[in-house]
Order: C-alpha cells, then structure tokens, then sequence
C-alpha cells in the first residue's frame, strides 16, 4: 500500500473517531520495555503528547478500524444512511501505524474503534487482532485502548480485556427512551449486559492475581463508558443519576461525557442547536465533586436549577453553596476535611495543604491566600483566624459578587 | 545555633559543585555545612552552569571541617523530594534556597508542612516548574529516524528550560529500550545504544536531521483528529505553550487548522443556514443564549458574551457597539473607559444611568491579540447582522420607547444597514415597533480625538444626549 493512500484512509478514520471524547491513558500498571523484544511502557500516569486547537489532549492514536457501518444511529456520522466518506484498516496497517507513531514518542498507544461491519461478532475479532498483533508479535507494551462492541459474543467481549488496558462500552445516551429513539439497533439492557460481562471478567481477573502471582492481567485500567449530551431531552440531574448508578452498578473508572456535535449530513430526527459546551465541563465538574468531593449524587442534583439543569454560569460546587448557605463558614483551622472539601475555590490540593499547615499554627486569612488560587471565591465561606465573613453570606447579591467573570475552557479529560 | 552576630563580617564559605544538576553532591556538602554549624549567609553556591561573577570570590574560604562529635543532620523525606527536584531548576539561587531550608529544618522538623511558609512555598515552586518541565520533556520529544551503518537512529532535538536531561534519561530507556536512540540539547546530549547511556556535549539544532516521512502521516492524524466545531485554541495553549511549538512537526498545522476552522463557520454563516429557533421568552433566556452563540467567528473566540443591564421595564435603551476588553472581564456593558465617558455625560444631560437598559450590538469582544494586551476590532457587517438576532430579543421583551445607537454598529444593528452617523445624528427615526432611534457617536470615538476636535465633538455629543433628555421628559 502506498503511503498516500494510507494517508487518505488515516484522515477518514480519524476524522470519524474525533467525536470520541476519551482519550485518557492513564490508571493501569507499570510496565516497561526493558528485559523484551518490542517497545513500550506506562507509569501509571498518561502523557498528553499534543493538543489539538479544540483544547483536547492527543495522547493515544484514536481511530476506527472502518467507518463502515450497517447500524443507523442517528447521532453518528458513521450511521449506514450517511453521507460520509467510507474507508477500512486491515489489522496489520493498524499496528504499523500505531508502532510507527509510538517509535517517534507521538503517542501513549492506540484507542481502537469501529464500526459495525458484517456482523458485531466479527468487528469485535477484528479489533481483538489489532491488539493481539500488537501484544503478541511485537511485544508492545504501550496503553491499548479498546472499545467493545455490545452485541458481539459475550466471550469476544471478555477476551478484549486479555490485550487491552481499558475496555469501554458507550451506553450511548442517558435515557431508554433516548436509545430507543436515536439508536434503533442498539439495546439498553444488550449494553449493560456487556458492562456487567467485563465487571465480573475484571473483578475475577484481581481475585485471580491475589491467589497466583501470573494470573493474567485483565483491563488493569477498568472500564469507561460515553453518553452523548444535548441530543436527547435528559437533564443535567437525569445525567448525574444515569452516571453514578453506572459508578455503581459496574464499577466504571470514568464516565465520558461528549456534547451532541454538529454533524455534517445530520439526521433530520436531531435538534438543530447544538447544547452550550459549556454543559459538558459543568457535568465533568459534577463528576469530580462525586469522585473526589464525596459529594452524593443527590447533592450534585440540588445543585441543579428547578428545570434539572446545572448553572452554566457558575461551577456546581458554587451552585451547591449558594444554596445551602447554612451550610458556611467553615472554620480553616477546625472543620475537618470533608467539610473543607465543600468550600467553592478550595480543591483537593489547597484542602491538603490547609490541613498540614495548621498543625503548625493557627491560619490567617492571607495563610490561606497563599495555598489558593482564587481567595476572592473562597473568601465568603470560610472562617481564619482574623476573618470572619459574618456579612458577605448572607448578602442576597453574593452569587453576582464571586460567580467567575470569564468562562472556564479547560475540560477535563485526563482520567 | 550559636550565636555568631558579634562578627563584624561572616567569612564566606565556597561550595562549589561540578555539575548543574548534582543532588549527591549538594547533599554531601550540605550535610557537611550543617554539621560545621554553618549558617546560611556565611555559603555562597556555585556550579558551572550558573556562571555567576562572585564578588567575594576571592575572599572565600573553602569548606570547613566539622568537628567529629556533630550530629548527622535531620531532613525529613518531604524535604529530600522536594530537594531532589528543585535542585535541578536553571534559578542560581536553588542551592542557597535549598540549603537555608535544610538550616531551617534542623530547629523546626515539622517546618515542611506548614505551606505558606516563604521558603517552603519557593522550593515547592521551584519543583512544581522542575516536574512540568520533566512531563513536557516526556510529551514532546519528537523522533526522527536516521539511517545508519548500525541500523535505525531515532534522533531528537529538545530545548528543555531546567537541568532535566540527566534525570530524564531513565524514563526514554524504559520506553524505548529495544531502540537506539539519542536527545541533543543545547546542554548536552544522551545517547542510547540499547545497552547503556552514554553523556554526549551539547548539540545544534541542526544536528537531528529533518525529512522523516511519518512526519507528514501524524500532521494529517493531527489535523483530522481536531473537531473544528469546538475551536479552544486558550484551552490548546495552556498545555501546549508556544515555546514548544518549533520542534514540534505537528505544531505547523496549528494556525491553518484555526483559521479553516473560523472559515467553516463563516461559510456556515453565508450560507444563511442560521436556525435560531423560537425567540427568547426572557432576558435570561437571552443571556444563557448569547453564552452558548457560535453563529459567527467572534462568538468562536473564547470570550465570554456580554448581556445587557439595567431595569426591566426602562423608557431608554442605550447601545453600543460590543464589549471591550474591560467589559468582557468584568461581564458588564459599558464599565471601561468608554463607559466612564458615557456616564459622564449622560450625568451632565440629566439622564438617569441607572433608568437606561444598556447593551451593546455585538455580544462578544473582537480582538486581535498583541503582546499581553487584547486589541479592540471593530465587527464586521455580517457579524453585526448575525447578532441582530439578540438585540431584536431584548427589545421585544423590554419595549423601550426610545433607543440611542452609539456608532456606526448600533447604528447598523438597529437599521440593518451602514447610516453616516455624522449625518443622522440629532434627529429620531422611527423604527418598525413604534420606538423611535436616536443616532450619535460613540463615546470611544471621543477618547481617540485631541485638542479642539475632541472639544468640538464632545459639544456635539452632549447636545445629542440633551435632545434625549427632553424627550424622555416630554414621555415621562
């Protein structure tokens, strides 16, 4: 194959993966190159290698095997009744490409995606021989990405973990009634029997490797799944329910959440508008607060508006306060941690160093300036040696005085 | 401590270490200054790199020697961490730092922890910059493949800002231990043969040679991978600084990609293919709206929108053109320099600012970007007519009975077409809704002006206000 028809094929299957939201490679075991054959390793931590000027990191080679697709799903472009250009890999194009770029530190490895092409027993085989080659023949030991394919053999599914550091199913869209309108081939209970497949597969995997040293390792990093946003009617609050029951039920390392994009050749049943990307940051900010704010699920939902809507304007941790404003001052040189964590403006890291330093001595209101970024933000819900914010919370206008001024652009993808 | 205040001048001792980078070596030395009950300002620290003209040079004595009943100085595993990354920045001053701390710790163990501690907050940002510099290494070294009588090469030329080369070597080794590979800095190189590390001098960018044909391969993964429907380019460079950018293949794309991405939604805009859907039941609604507005490429630019103020039910409506740097940081129409002037006048013509409902004919700020400073640009006609759109809402909902267009763009805004604001001032025109429109300058045009033109204009533009003025009392 020439190189400029690879190329031509690559700009295709790249372009149909971009609505792909993940690209985390971070969460599974150390391995290194060292003592093998091929190339490769993972710290535990993934390494963005570029952005793009959409502000997303590119760390993994993330792209479809084929964007054939004998499925409609009417948010996708790669949908049988699109209008898009169609292109195919072979397996083994797509481990020279991922070896090639991974040889010249571009990328962490490979997130594999396909459409459905035959049938979803046989897509799944062929995503398994990507990694298979890639593990097997080349001894790589880069980060191996895989999404499975719901409808193919429970036991494909399960053997995808043998290769690959992550495995993700999308469940697509929040709601049934969301599927079953925008994606007429796919089932909800199909989808959360394959999540359930792998939970047990990854639970039995750790067991195994507590009892017998070379067990072998199954999808170290777990399993991520992705719901489209703003194509269906669902809530924020709808979302945040839909997504800590996942948590739950099938112990998922993340959640994706990726705003419905515009799409050329759009299916007529979509909306028109697209929904504020602003939305998506305020549901990864959400899902913080329940991964590392012990906030409840149901504590991220009162956040919400009446309308089950989380405020764009301000983070929901805010939003949260200003509600329960009852709830403040916290006092920087008493409250325990969990109470600290609460305070809008003080992440994890300030509410590490708060608690160290005050062991040493007794904190003022310019200690804590220094172990934040944003004091102003802070300022109203905390109690310091010499502050004491007796007026500011109970002022009506506080949410106009401390709600930030420019809009955050970062999103947070890294998992 | 003892007590050494009563010397006129503290001798000063040299350390001098070999290399920049060197943690034993500053270790062993410290603890031997410590140890000889050494303090901070009596040591001055030197390495190669630092190439520092010592005044005292001369003067300095070399290391004492501790006496043999000293105590081993204490450092805590905080301490020793924080130590082993700070010590490998470029600012002269880490071996100094680092060593008062270590003086420090010896009086206070717990000295570590408290974090707003000077000391301690410098040498954990010496680090946090040490460590940024170390991942970014990690991410952006680019390989490229050399040919040689051996077999492959992958050569790459990194500008790293600390003294991480030697430090970072051991992560490449285990990644890439089957290759053979080397890194040129301009502070050195290293050199990978699959077996061992070899330390090279420093190299020329010239030395890694270019024209590796995968090159182009991962530019079109790049460019196809980036969705232009999201443009971020501030997001992009908070992570990927521009300093990076020149040994970076892919970086050349960037500003091809951004400015075809504004062309897809101008296109977009062209094509009339705007869908605004129902119109707005509420300011809210409208406010919520123009934050989420993409329709054209100012609203693609990263800014925040700016929504109108002022009360719901008001008999005047004030616009201008659109938010100024100002403005867009505080979320506020009319609170720059421009505005100051607006208010001003509108004080001396006896208007009420705070009974006007003010608001501006483009909702997002028009830049060009120029150092640290946001340079106002003034909208295009097709962007003004874009978010015509908004400004129509907020009338619908507050039907004032008068309208004042500051400029050429309300001007355009309010009419749909380009008016000679010097030629329609003074006078109302009616508009569709029964309002009528009054035209004057913007109050920035006056700022630009000196001397009597400025004078003159100012006249004119007070007499524009007063004649609202009376037509507001003849409403009211």
């Amino acid at each position: 194959m020439s190189r400029t028809d690879i190329m031509g094929r690559l700009e295709i299957l790249a372009d149909a993966a971009k609505y792909d939201a993940s690209c985390a490679s971070s969460g599974t075991v150390k391995r290194s190159s060292k003592g093998g054959k091929g190339i490769g390793s993972t710290e535990g931590m993934g390494i963005c290698h570029a952005y793009a000027p959409d502000g997303r990191c590119i760390s993994l080679l993330k792209i479809l095997l084929t964007n054939h697709c004998v499925f409609d799903c009417h948010y996708c472009i790669n949908r049988k009744s699109s209008n898009t250009r169609r292109a195919r890999f072979t397996p083994q194009e797509v481990v020279d490409l991922t070896l090639s770029f991974y040889r010249r530190n571009y990328i962490e490895g490979l997130f594999l995606s396909s459409g459905i092409v035959k049938s979803s027993s046989h897509t799944m085989e062929q995503l398994i021989e990507v990694s298979r080659i890639l593990r097997e023949e080349h001894d790589f030991r880069g980060y191996i990405h895989l999404k499975t394919i719901p409808e193919a053999d429970p036991e494909l599914v399960a053997r995808a973990g043998l290769y690959a550091d992550r495995v993700s199913i999308n469940v697509e869209l929040p709601t049934v009634a969301g599927l079953t309108r925008l994606a007429p081939d796919k089932s909800a209970p199909q989808i959360e029997g394959a999540m359930g497949t792998l939970k047990t597969a990854i639970v039995e995997a750790k067991d195994a490797r507590k009892r017998f040293r070379n067990a072998p390792r199954f999808a170290p990093a777990g399993q991520s799944t992705q719901m489209i946003v703003g194509a269906d009617a669902a809530t924020d609050s709808d979302i945040v329910g839909r997504a800590s029951a996942l948590y739950g039920q099938f112990g998922l390392r993340r959640v994706y959440y990726s705003a419905f994009s515009p799409i050329p050749d759009a299916s007529a049943v979509l909306p028109l508008k697209r929904p504020p990307l602003m939305r998506e940051h305020r549901l990864y900010q959400s899902d913080w607060l329940m991964r590392f704010y012990g906030y409840a699920p149901h504590e991220v939902q009162q956040a919400a508006g009446a309308d089950g809507m989380l405020p764009l304007d301000m983070d929901p941790k805010l939003a949260w306060a200003l509600q329960f404003r009852a709830d403040f001052p916290v006092d920087v040189n008493r409250a325990p941690r969990e109470r600290l964590l609460r305070v809008p403006g003080l992440g994890v890291r300030a509410v590490n160093a708060i608690l160290a330093a005050r062991r040493q001595r007794r904190l003022r209101l310019d200690d804590v300036g220094k172990l934040t970024v944003s004091l102003g933000k802070v300022r109203p819900f905390i109690v310091a040696e010499d502050w004491r914010p007796v007026l500011l919370t109970d002022r009506a206008d506080l949410q106009s005085m401390i709600a930030p001024r420019r809009s955050e652009q970062l999103e947070l993808f890294a998992s | 401590m003892t007590a050494r205040q009563t010397l006129r001048r503290p001798t000063l001792h040299r350390a001098s270490l070999p290399a920049a980078d060197d943690f034993e070596i500053w270790r062993d030395i410290a603890r031997r200054l410590i140890r000889a009950d050494m303090p901070p300002e009596c040591v001055v620290w030197e390495s190669p790199a630092d190439q520092r003209a010592d005044l005292f040079a001369s003067r300095d004595a070399f290391l004492p020697e501790p006496p043999v009943s000293a105590q081993q100085p204490r450092a805590t595993r905080a301490f020793l961490q924080l130590a082993q990354s700070a010590v490998l920045h470029i600012d002269p001053e880490r071996f100094s730092l680092l060593y008062r701390l270590l003086w420090r710790l010896q009086s206070n163990h717990r000295l570590m922890d408290d974090k707003a501690d000077e000391d301690v907050r410098r040498v954990e940002d010496l680090a946090r910059q040490v460590r940024r510099d170390i991942h970014k290494m990690r991410a952006f070294v680019r390989f490229r493949v050399v040919e040689e009588p051996e077999g492959e090469r992958y050569v790459a030329w990194f500008e790293p800002e600390h003294h991480i080369l030697r430090a970072n070597a051991a992560f490449f080794v285990r990644r890439f231990t089957s290759m053979h590979w080397s890194i040129l800095t301009p502070r050195g190189s290293i050199h990978w043969d699959g077996e061992a590390l070899h330390e090279g001098p420093p190299a020329a960018r010239t030395d890694a040679r270019s024209g590796d044909p995968v090159e182009a391969l991962w530019g079109k993964y790049y460019s196809s991978i980036f969705n232009p429907a999201r443009l971020k380019v501030g997001a992009m460079l908070k992570e990927m600084p521009r300093k990076y950018w020149k040994n970076m293949p892919e970086a050349a794309l960037i500003p091809e990609l951004i400015a075809g991405a504004q062309a897809r939604e101008a296109r977009m805009v062209d094509a009339g293919a705007q869908d605004f859907g129902d119109r707005p039941k509420s300011l809210v609604e409208v406010g919520d709206a123009i934050v989420a507005c993409r329709r054209c490429a100012i609203g693609c630019n990263g800014t925040s929108a700016v929504m109108g103020e002022g009360p719901t039910d008001p008999v005047l409506m004030i616009v201008g053109e659109q938010p100024g740097d100002q403005e867009e940081l505080q979320g506020r129409p009319f609170v720059g320099p421009a505005g100051q002037v607006l208010h001003a006048h509108l004080s001396g013509a006896g208007i009420a600012a705070g009974r006007a409902y003010v608001t501006n004919a483009v909702k997002h700020f028009k830049f060009v970007p120029q150092g640290k400073r946001r340079l106002h640009q003034t909208p295009t006609a097709g962007e003004i007519d874009t978010c015509r759109w908004w400004i129509e809402s907020e009338r619908a909902l507050l039907r004032p009975r008068i309208v004042l267009a500051l400029g050429a763009s309300a001007a355009r805004s309010l009419l749909g077409k380009t008016v000679s604001v010097q030629s329609e001032r003074g006078k109302p025109r009616t508009l569709d809704d029964g309002s009528e429109l009054w035209i004057a300058t913007h109050p920035s045009y006056l700022l630009r002006l000196e001397g009597d033109s400025r004078v003159l204009e100012e006249r004119k533009f007070i007499n524009d206000l007063r004649s609202v003025a009376m037509r507001l009392s003849q409403l009211s």
